[in-house]
């Protein structure tokens, strides 16, 4: 027996008992409903607040994560005073303040094929908000097998995808996604740059589809794949087909239990320093800075986009941006010391195995790229 | 004359001089497919695999299908029509 409103609540959700697809039942019903957020980044911020200010009933948040300056440029849900703190903590605050009757739960801790079917099973929906594939295909594959709707969300630069994955009624993620991009041929945000709002666009489209899954209302992304591009600013769509032979949600499916889907992705697990080419291929700030200093010749080579050279840049260096490495092997000589270099030491790993699969020895990798030496060598320098 | 025009979406973009739109002969996909890679090589780890067959992270979209559930890379094209590349894209 679903309890009436009270006096606050009809007031609260005034215009949403205004609506006749929600009305007073609609607004019952969300109260009763839970929906379980993965991430409380650039997505998640958005998601949770709309949720609970829908008054969505329960609200679970995974993520463990610290609130860092960088991120404030588009995880609303954050602020200026909760740097360094967890960001499920954080995001707990704000949606307390926004709508105490809704329950929070929050779970700081990475969200893993050990924990999923714990921390999911008695949620109604899941939300994708997170930003690797691992997590990705981690969560659409606990979500077929467990026949819960995936609201799923993705974003690069200027633009977004959004869809439903529900393998009851349609396609998963897998069915348009086989399998992940090997890592690092996909740029990260983080790499890569994202438009702070775009999440936010992104986000309540999943928000909007997550209430309207939980209302049992209008027609859901089910089937169809959003496509939205902010700078020519248009909304796109596709339509989805369930792959018979999906290994999760085919006729045969291979995938009957969550997998390790670091392996299966590629990359390793947590802990790992993404700015690094492994122990021999690495060169610190440090040592590099001291081995300039002796005088050795040694070509600095930046494989950033050219804007961000206005950020920072080494005395001395030599832009080669990554997507162009490739066809520009000949400028370089495998017989000079050689060191790579760009943001974090990510895509200078990718241009690493690029010029060592074409028979470069005397190459390395600056480990954790021109922000390593801005914190270890070079103070003036900006980290972003 | 007109041709096929491939959209590239932004993650793929640096491989091919910054472009959005790259129009592309070809009187069926993987005709086409071949024009573009010939164009800018740096795309091709990106888009098919050493027998030439799509990468299972990335999609083309004719209109609104998938050309997987067309005839996939042999699906003929029409002078006019407007093929859409849809990567994996994992930011959030």
């Amino acid at each position: 027996m679903v309890p009436d409103l009270s006096r606050d609540e009809i007031l609260r959700y005034s215009r949403h008992l205004l609506i006749p697809e929600v009305g007073l039942e609609g607004q019952k019903k969300l109260l009763c409903s839970s929906a379980l957020v993965i991430g409380t980044g650039g997505l998640g911020s958005p998601v949770a607040l709309y949720l609970a200010a829908a008054g969505v009933g329960r609200i679970g948040l995974v993520d463990f994560d610290v609130v860092d300056s960088s991120n404030l440029q588009r995880q609303i849900i954050h602020g200026t005073g909760v740097v360094g703190q967890l960001k499920v903590e954080s995001a707990r605050k704000r949606l307390r303040d926004l709508n105490p009757d809704v329950q929070v739960d929050v779970f700081n801790e990475p969200f893993t094929s050990a924990n999923a079917m714990k921390i999911a099973h008695d949620f109604d929906i899941i939300i994708d908000g997170t930003d690797n594939f691992p997590t990705r295909y981690l969560t659409n594959d606990l979500c077929v097998l467990t026949g819960k709707p995936l609201v799923y969300g993705s974003i690069y630069r200027f633009e977004g995808q959004a869809s439903v994955f529900y393998a009851k009624e349609g396609p998963c993620y897998r069915c348009l996604f086989p399998e992940p991009p090997p890592p690092g041929l996909v740029p990260s945000c983080a790499e890569g740059g994202v438009l702070g709002v775009l999440p936010g666009t992104i986000g309540t489209i999943q928000a909007t589809e997550a209430i309207k899954l939980l209302l049992g209302i209008g027609s859901s992304l089910v089937g169809r794949l959003l496509l939205y591009n902010a700078l020519d600013m248009s909304f796109e769509y596709v339509k989805l087909k369930k792959n018979p032979n999906c290994k999760v949600c085919g006729q045969n499916p291979e995938v009957t239990e969550l997998i390790d889907y670091n392996e299966f992705c590629g990359v390793p697990g947590l802990g790992h320093d993404e700015g690094s080419a492994g122990m021999d291929w690495d060169i610190s700030a440090t040592d590099l800075d001291a081995r300039l200093k002796t005088g050795e010749k040694i070509r600095l080579i930046d494989v950033r986009e050219p804007h961000e050279l206005q950020i920072s840049s080494l005395p001395g260096e030599e832009l080669f941006p990554l997507g162009q490495l490739a066809g520009r092997l000949h400028e370089l000589d495998s017989a000079q010391e050689i060191v790579l270099f760009c943001k974090t030491g990510s895509r200078s790993t990718r241009a690493l195995e690029l010029l060592v699969s074409a028979g470069f020895k005397k190459v390395k990798n600056l480990h954790g790229g021109i922000n390593a030496w801005a914190r270890e060598v070079d103070t003036n320098l900006p980290v972003y | 004359m007109p041709m096929p025009v491939i959209r590239i979406p932004t993650p793929l973009r640096s491989y091919v001089n910054g472009l959005s739109e790259i129009p592309v002969q070809g009187q069926t996909v993987a005709a086409a497919m071949e024009n573009l890679l010939t164009q800018y090589p740096a795309m091709r780890p990106h888009l098919t695999n050493t027998n030439g067959q799509l990468r299972p992270f990335v999609n083309l979209f004719l209109g609104e299908s998938n050309v997987r559930d067309l005839q996939g890379l042999e699906t003929p094209l029409k002078e006019d029509d407007k093929l859409l590349l849809i990567p994996s894209i994992a930011g959030g």
